[in-house]
């Protein structure tokens, strides 16, 4: 069952579009199907995979750049009272203004290649990644931490020993959300300026009414951030294996 | 008292605790003021009283974990400070679900800068005299939770403190499992100064050679009981019986002051 439905999923979703088509009667050039995509990503595979390998190693860029900074931040917010007075605002100011605003200022500035698209990513990464972290480090249970003084750790052994590890499942909450907006972040930054990257084809098969090229780029993209959740989500499960889980849904 | 005996040949004695014109503040009001408490060196004390008397703050007190209060009231009858010589088993078992129960047990090395797997031979024995050296690298969600409790207890073994400080350690447990656990804990304990805040007036005279009731507000320590025979007594003992009404007695009425 558990292999079926994914499979289930996908072939619904296929249908659905299908009968999307048969029912409006768009054009091709409209709305293609799925076989017209389909022909269009065998066509243009090289293409397609050429740019998604551009796109795929700017995500993976950010992500670890963004969970890095982030896990840093929050490590000097939660050990330094003074940083998180600092910090924080500096914080809540970064994700005040839209990063769609800032992708032309980040092209102007770091140019056309991959800098500017892992500068994007990692910034809308930063926060979630960072926000998360820092709440798991200042819920430490009172009860380890008072075990812990009564055994004469320094703040830096609590920190590493009992605190970080405790924080883990949170930290894991804010990676997740990271990995599914991390495709965003890099995907603004190819349509407002790029010359490689799904965004880029996308946006050049649009203005060229290929838009069977542009439906197959973008499954390709959303097959990309769908197997970066699922990655992230199994390796994290995996680390934190200690974590009980429970569901709403069986109670 | 032969297991004490052979426990104070090996390490020296351990030193008595005393407590003088201790003083915590809780919300305005003085939950205890003025107050004085000796634990004898090598002897259980038993902490009994009606919830939120202060008997878990006292004990946090003395260990050092209240920050509210101005320390220096906690002497050794040795001169020196308690500092570093005091370990502390709570209710929670506290054990770090991520962790194995044997690095639990050797958690305290770590903390104070140790490297991983010191101390593990030494952890393995005293897992072995819980019970749990097939447990050993088991993580403790799989555990029971006397397993569990039993983990606390070779942790705080693990410590090897001439002074251990209990709060409730055995009151989430069964009756069967909460009794094994009694004679474990005052065998192995036997020979260190302990003071146990219990809620269990049953708990007290098994294991205690010097029973308090704590009462009123600010807190006062009741008159001093001393039952007969060397912990841990049987739970069918005579003296044990006959002293546990008188005791439930002094608790209603402490109760009722409060």
């Amino acid at each position: 069952m558990r292999a079926v439905r994914p499979l289930a999923i996908l072939a619904g979703l296929v249908l659905a579009w299908q009968a999307v088509v048969l029912a409006t009667g768009a054009p091709p050039y409209i709305l293609p199907g799925p076989a017209a995509t389909a022909a269009a990503w065998v066509e243009s595979r090289t293409l397609i995979l050429d740019h998604a390998a551009t796109t795929a190693a700017e995500i993976l860029l950010g992500l670890l750049l963004g969970a890095a900074l982030g896990t840093a931040s929050a490590l000097v917010m939660a050990y330094f009272r003074p940083a998180r007075r600092w910090l924080l605002p500096v914080l809540v100011i970064s994700q005040a203004i839209p990063v769609f605003a800032l992708a032309p200022l980040l092209v102007l500035w770091l140019g056309y290649g991959l800098a500017s698209k892992v500068a994007m990513a990692t910034l809308i990464i930063y926060f979630p990644v960072t926000a998360a972290f820092t709440d798991g480090l200042r819920r430490t249970d009172p009860g380890w931490l008072d075990l812990a003084r009564t055994m004469d750790a320094s703040r830096w052994t609590i920190l590493w020993h009992v605190r970080i590890p405790a924080a883990m499942p949170a930290l894991a909450s804010g990676l997740r959300v990271a990995a599914a907006v991390a495709p965003i972040g890099a995907v603004v930054g190819e349509w407002v300026g790029s010359s490689a990257g799904l965004g880029y084809l996308m946006l050049h098969a649009n203005a060229r009414m290929q838009v069977d090229l542009l439906f197959a780029a973008l499954l390709t993209l959303a097959v990309m951030a769908v197997a970066l959740y699922f990655a992230v989500d199994a390796g994290l499960r995996r680390a934190i294996a200690w974590q009980p889980e429970t569901t709403p849904s069986s109670d | 008292m032969p297991a004490a005996d052979s426990a104070s040949l090996d390490q020296p004695p351990s030193p008595a605790v005393s407590v003088h014109a201790a003083r915590v503040v809780f919300a305005g009001a003085a939950l205890f003021d003025d107050l004085d408490v000796t634990l004898p060196g090598g002897r259980w004390t038993c902490l009994l009283g009606p919830s939120g008397v202060g008997k878990s703050t006292l004990l946090r007190h003395i260990i050092g974990l209240d920050s509210a209060t101005d320390g220096d009231t906690v002497t050794c009858s040795d001169g020196r400070p308690l500092a570093g010589r005091a370990a502390f088993m709570a209710q929670r078992d506290a054990l770090l679900p991520w962790l194995s129960v044997i690095d639990n047990v050797t958690l305290g090395s770590r903390l104070r800068g140790g490297r991983r797997g010191d101390g593990e031979d030494r952890a393995r024995a005293l897992l072995d005299g819980v019970g749990l050296s097939a447990n050993a690298w088991d993580r403790p969600d799989t555990l029971s939770g006397g397993m569990r409790q039993r983990a606390a207890l070779a942790r705080t073994l693990m410590e090897d403190r001439p002074v251990v400080l209990m709060d409730e350690p055995f009151s989430a447990l069964d009756a069967i499992t909460r009794v094994r656990l009694q004679n474990l804990s005052a065998r192995l304990l036997a020979g260190r100064t302990v003071l146990l805040v219990t809620h269990d007036p049953l708990e007290a005279l098994r294991l205690g050679h010097r029973i308090h009731v704590m009462a009123g507000r600010p807190a006062r320590l009741g008159e001093v009981l001393e039952p007969p025979g060397a912990p841990p007594r049987d739970v069918d003992d005579p003296a044990v019986l006959e002293l546990q009404g008188d005791l439930l007695r002094r608790l209603a009425a402490a109760a009722e002051a409060a």
